[in-house]
């Protein structure tokens, strides 16, 4: 099976693995829901890490790089701190 | 110390099952703040790993970026005022497409040093820049919309939806041909093309449609990192994009249920343009009058009921009226009185909204009910006080054929013995429909301020 097949079977699975999980999620969660998946998302990052690393590639793909670094650490720092804020705030009758 | 290609692949797949239990969290509050830190973990495993990767020859703009990020994204997120989660939400999610967009074409500046640019990898690379394109100006988009830079109306022109078409055919045409030539000025051409139709697919939806758009933006930030990851053989944001991707096509999927109303529908927008609609019913029901109601007569009927249901809207958040609300849940639950929040799924401007604000303002989870919670509990409530919330109560829904929301599941707050219904004027909700509710004989309108009138509640409610 070539790369492209094996990453195709990760994504389809992955999408199943997503639907059931998802489902799953409290209503009086779907803010924090979206912060989460938002602080996710800035996985993005590994690739800014491997464009912004490769020495060879010239200034002009370091600089690119480095801007996709800095949005993507954005998101993932924003996302975090902001999701931990609100999970804080669901609390239980004392 | 590096990591080899095995090494590697096992600290991403120990991330990826760290994501999934992170979000699995989230299926009650109580496992919620776990999720997070499980979340954490994964994102701090797969940011190591990927800086012990032979690949990675400097560090110097890698650190300085993430260090920057860090202290922004951390400031931003300490001092955001929780009523404007939406914009804070809507702004991340462009950062994300805006880093998809410079990984595609940095990866093609990295990769064709190389020389292994196949097919396959141009068409991802094709695919990852205008998926993340589309995201970041959409999601600009949506931000100035929530945070009022621009008007939420919606904004229509004749052709709209042909322009639209024509540019994704001459996008996916600049795309075609990026992948047979490799040049990297039609790759820019196609993600330039799809900056515009960002725009344009959002500017045609109106504000209280915000939780699909806001949800729609969610699936395309996974989607653009789930293409990111096709194009590096990435299997960690393979699988995370897909997660995301899914989660906001959920989400999405709720919210335009809520509304009975399909996602094409929404997303080719104009509802709530102002059409005034004057049908039969309406125009009738409007001959009859609605009855107004004075503060007191809201305090003598709660006093001494046994059951008060608040139903909080869009209004609530405007208003910043949460807390009020609170202090007076607590006045009521110390005079005997059961209290519950009732919330409809597209209350607010985001799935969600009303639970964050109510527990900001320290509600307890339990007593907040969800739309089929609360239903069946409204036969047996004695009062209904509704904060800035309108087209979901509207009993047209159920009864109107003709009208524009007729089949949208609501709250139905018209069996309860009496509502209050707290406005600032006459206006009609988003959908531009009367809301029938006001000419039933239990149901009385109160003018004012959500917060001013919250508070006044509750300072005569403890002298009662």
């Amino acid at each position: 099976m070539s790369e492209p097949m094996i990453a195709l079977y990760i994504f389809v699975l992955a999408c199943f693995v997503g639907y059931w999980v998802i489902w799953g999620v409290t209503p009086s969660l779907h803010t924090p829901l979206i912060s989460l998946t938002n602080a996710i998302s800035g996985i993005i990052v590994v690739g800014a890490i491997l464009v912004a690393g490769s020495e060879d590639a010239g200034p002009l793909a370091e600089a690119i790089g480095f801007v996709a670094v800095l949005l993507a650490s954005i998101n993932i720092f924003g996302g975090f701190v902001v999701t931990n804020r609100m999970l804080a705030m669901f609390k239980k009758k004392k | 110390m590096r990591l080899g290609t095995d090494l590697l692949a096992l600290a991403y797949l120990a991330a990826a099952v760290l994501f999934i239990l992170g979000l699995k969290g989230l299926t009650h509050p109580a496992s919620a703040r776990r999720g997070g830190l499980f979340a954490m973990a994964g994102m701090a495993l797969a940011i190591g790993a990927t800086l012990l990767n032979p690949a990675v020859k400097s560090y110097g703009f890698i650190i300085a970026g993430l260090i920057a990020g860090a202290a922004i994204g951390t400031v931003i997120a300490l001092k955001i005022k929780m009523t404007a989660m939406p914009q804070l939400v809507a702004a991340l999610h462009s950062f994300v497409g805006l880093a998809a967009v410079l990984v595609a074409v940095g990866t093609y500046l990295t990769q064709g040093r190389m020389g292994t640019l196949g097919t396959v990898l141009l068409g991802e690379l094709f695919a990852g820049a205008f998926i993340g394109a589309i995201t970041f100006t959409g999601s600009v988009v949506a931000f100035g919309k929530l945070q009022a830079l621009i008007p939420s109306k919606p904004l229509q022109f004749k052709g709209q939806h042909w322009l639209n078409l024509a540019l994704a055919v001459a996008m996916f045409g600049a795309g075609a041909q990026f992948v047979q030539h490799d040049q990297l000025w039609l790759l820019l051409a196609a993600a330039g093309i799809a900056l515009a139709l960002g725009v344009l697919l959002v500017v045609p939806i109106g504000g209280a449609d915000m939780p699909v758009v806001v949800s729609m933006l969610n699936s395309y930030s996974g989607w653009a990192a789930a293409a990111t990851g096709f194009t590096l053989s990435n299997h960690l944001l393979i699988i995370t994009g897909a997660l995301v991707g899914f989660s906001g096509a959920i989400l999405s999927y709720i919210m335009s249920r809520a509304m009975n109303r399909s996602i094409v529908s929404i997303l080719l927008g104009g509802f709530g343009a102002g059409q005034a609609d004057s049908s039969g019913a309406v125009a009738l029901a409007a001959g009859q009058g609605a009855k107004t109601a004075a503060v007191e007569d809201a305090v003598f009927l709660m006093a001494n009921a046994s059951k008060v249901v608040i139903v909080p809207g869009y209004g609530m958040a405007v208003a910043q009226a949460q807390h009020a609300l609170k202090e007076l849940m607590d006045i009521l639950e110390a005079k005997g009185v059961e209290v519950k929040f009732a919330i409809h799924p597209v209350a607010g401007r985001m799935p969600g909204h009303m639970n964050v604000l109510l527990a900001e303002a320290d509600v307890p989870y339990e007593n907040v009910s969800e739309m089929d919670e609360i239903n069946p509990e409204f036969s047996t409530t004695d009062v209904v006080l509704v904060m800035g919330a309108n087209d979901v109560t509207n009993p047209a829904a159920k009864t109107e054929k003709s009208s524009p929301i007729y089949g949208m599941p609501i709250l139905e707050v018209y069996k309860a013995k009496h509502v209050f219904f707290v406005k600032r004027s006459m206006k009609p909700g988003y959908s531009g429909v009367d809301n029938l509710l006001f000419y039933q004989d239990n149901c009385s309108l109160v003018f004012g301020d959500a917060k001013k009138i919250a508070e006044q509640l509750a300072v005569e409610l403890r002298a009662a």
